[in-house]
């Protein structure tokens, strides 16, 4: 499997924490609650399946991943 | 509630007969079943209209819905609910009822006591209070699960935050009748419900000036607002009633919802309790199928969506709840799927004005349902009892009666 990269646009977040939610490994929140990607967004092995959910689940449309 | 015959009652509405050229959601038949109505709208236009409230639009799909809540330029929220008049603003709620540019600082102000993080050091005293309602009520095999159950736990969960005895909720009960059903169309009883509310909280607030504490209301008055000052009185007290309004019978709806549909769906619950790790992602099927809010917004300049025109001097009912049954965004939209993978539900609502409590509420849900489940696995509705719904802007069962134990 290719290799997958995440990325939460500051922009668009709204804090609704769903990413934190389903793939906390991935994700962490400020102190407002909005959300950013752990570290430089590279998704460990094994973890693909919940980088999609999250990204299926943001009501923003705010996460994206990209496969290297 | 008061019945004062001096009360300005506002003309009862004709009965609705054409729902997509004169909608009303304070119609009885709307109040008890919406969703066939929202299908009728949404197969007529993305956007329909009724003369009724003084001009009000209705998005009836998701792209809709979204393309007002993103554009605060055409849309003001400084009126959110959908009333019968239009009387001057007086009593502000910020940020709810805030526009660009004094919404973020307004919001940025309330967002760190509702992180996940503050939620789980919260989670312990909601689940103790689920369980002080389920013994007061567990040995007489039934209940109203709303009145007995719902209702009372997020009015102490927000009486816990703003370090108010919980005994007091009672009263935030009374409010928000008055506030949100009875003053659709009764500006006697709204008004008299926010002086109440607001005089409670003045004497709160100059309590808490002499003697501070961890609360929200002391951590409100220790906030700084844009420009480094403290926030005016107003300010949060404004803020305060937003709290309270929006925090209680919104999530007691939501919860109730849940229960309802768990009463009447026993595959649905006999697969939580052997999966409890699934409950987070039937809670997001909950809230997209029976979420409870509406909100509204003011046009202010007309503009076009989807198509559709809009012009100022309009209200718009911002119907999150019907965009989350759109079959367009959600496949099997009228079905409730409790393992739906992909789920962006607008419950919470879209853009800059999501629910600042989702964390709070998300929380309340799950440890609700959770402890109801450990405690009364087995229950159903009470054929002989009826099950009714809210009237306007928050829906949700108001009376759940259940059978449970040696009724089951």
């Amino acid at each position: 499997m290719s290799k997958l990269r995440i990325r939460v646009d500051q922009d668009k977040c709204q804090g609704h924490a769903r990413c934190k939610s389903l793939a906390p490994e991935l994700f962490e929140l400020d102190e407002y609650g909005n959300a950013h990607e752990v570290g430089d967004g590279t998704v460990p092995a094994g973890l693909e399946d919940k980088a999609w959910l999250a990204q299926t689940n943001c009501p923003e449309i705010a996460i994206e991943v990209t496969e290297e | 509630m008061s019945d004062s015959p001096s009360a300005s009652y506002l003309p009862e509405h004709p009965p609705v007969s054409d729902w997509v050229h004169d909608f009303d959601h304070t119609d009885p038949v709307w109040t008890d079943d919406p969703f066939p109505i929202w299908e009728t709208l949404r197969a007529a236009s993305p956007v329909v209209h009724t003369e009724r409230f003084l001009g009000c639009y209705m998005p009836t799909t998701y792209q809709a819905v979204k393309e007002i809540a993103y554009d605060t330029e055409h849309f003001s929220s400084r009126r959110v609910i959908v009333r019968d008049i239009r009387p001057e603003i007086t009593a502000r709620a910020p940020p709810i009822t805030s526009d660009p540019p004094e919404h973020k600082p307004a919001k940025q102000v309330l967002l760190p006591p509702f992180t996940p993080d503050a939620m789980k050091r919260l989670e312990p005293r909601v689940r103790a209070i689920c369980n002080e309602l389920i013994d007061e009520f567990i040995a007489d095999d039934h209940c109203d699960a709303a009145a007995r159950y719902t209702k009372h736990i997020p009015v102490r969960a927000i009486a816990h935050m703003l370090g108010i005895p919980e005994k007091d909720g009672d009263l935030f009960i009374k409010w928000i009748h008055q506030i949100l059903e009875l003053g659709i169309k009764n500006e006697d009883e709204l008004m008299n419900g926010v002086r109440e509310m607001t005089g409670y909280f003045v004497a709160h607030l100059e309590q808490r000036k002499l003697e501070p504490g961890d609360d929200l209301i002391s951590q409100l008055l220790r906030a700084k607002g844009p420009g480094g000052q403290p926030l005016t009185d107003e300010h949060v007290l404004g803020s305060l009633r937003l709290l309270l309004i929006a925090g209680i019978d919104t999530t007691w709806s939501a919860i109730g919802s849940s229960l309802w549909h768990l009463a009447k769906t026993p595959a649905d619950r006999e697969r939580l309790i052997a999966e409890p790790a699934m409950i987070p992602t039937a809670i997001e099927e909950f809230l997209r199928a029976y979420s409870p809010v509406t909100m509204a917004r003011e046009v202010m300049k007309e503009t076009t969506i989807s198509g559709c025109p809009v012009k100022a001097g309009n209200m718009v009912l911002l119907s999150f709840p019907a965009a989350n049954r759109d079959p367009a965004m959600f496949p099997d939209a009228d079905k409730v799927v409790i393992d739906r993978k992909e789920n962006r539900h607008a419950a919470f609502g879209l853009g800059i004005h999501r629910c600042v409590g989702s964390n709070l509420a998300r929380m309340e849900m799950q440890v609700a349902i959770e402890e109801w489940l450990k405690r009364i696995p087995d229950f159903r509705l009470d054929p002989a009892g009826k099950v009714t719904w809210s009237e306007g802007t928050v829906r949700g069962p108001r009376q759940l009666p259940v059978l449970f134990g040696n009724n089951a």
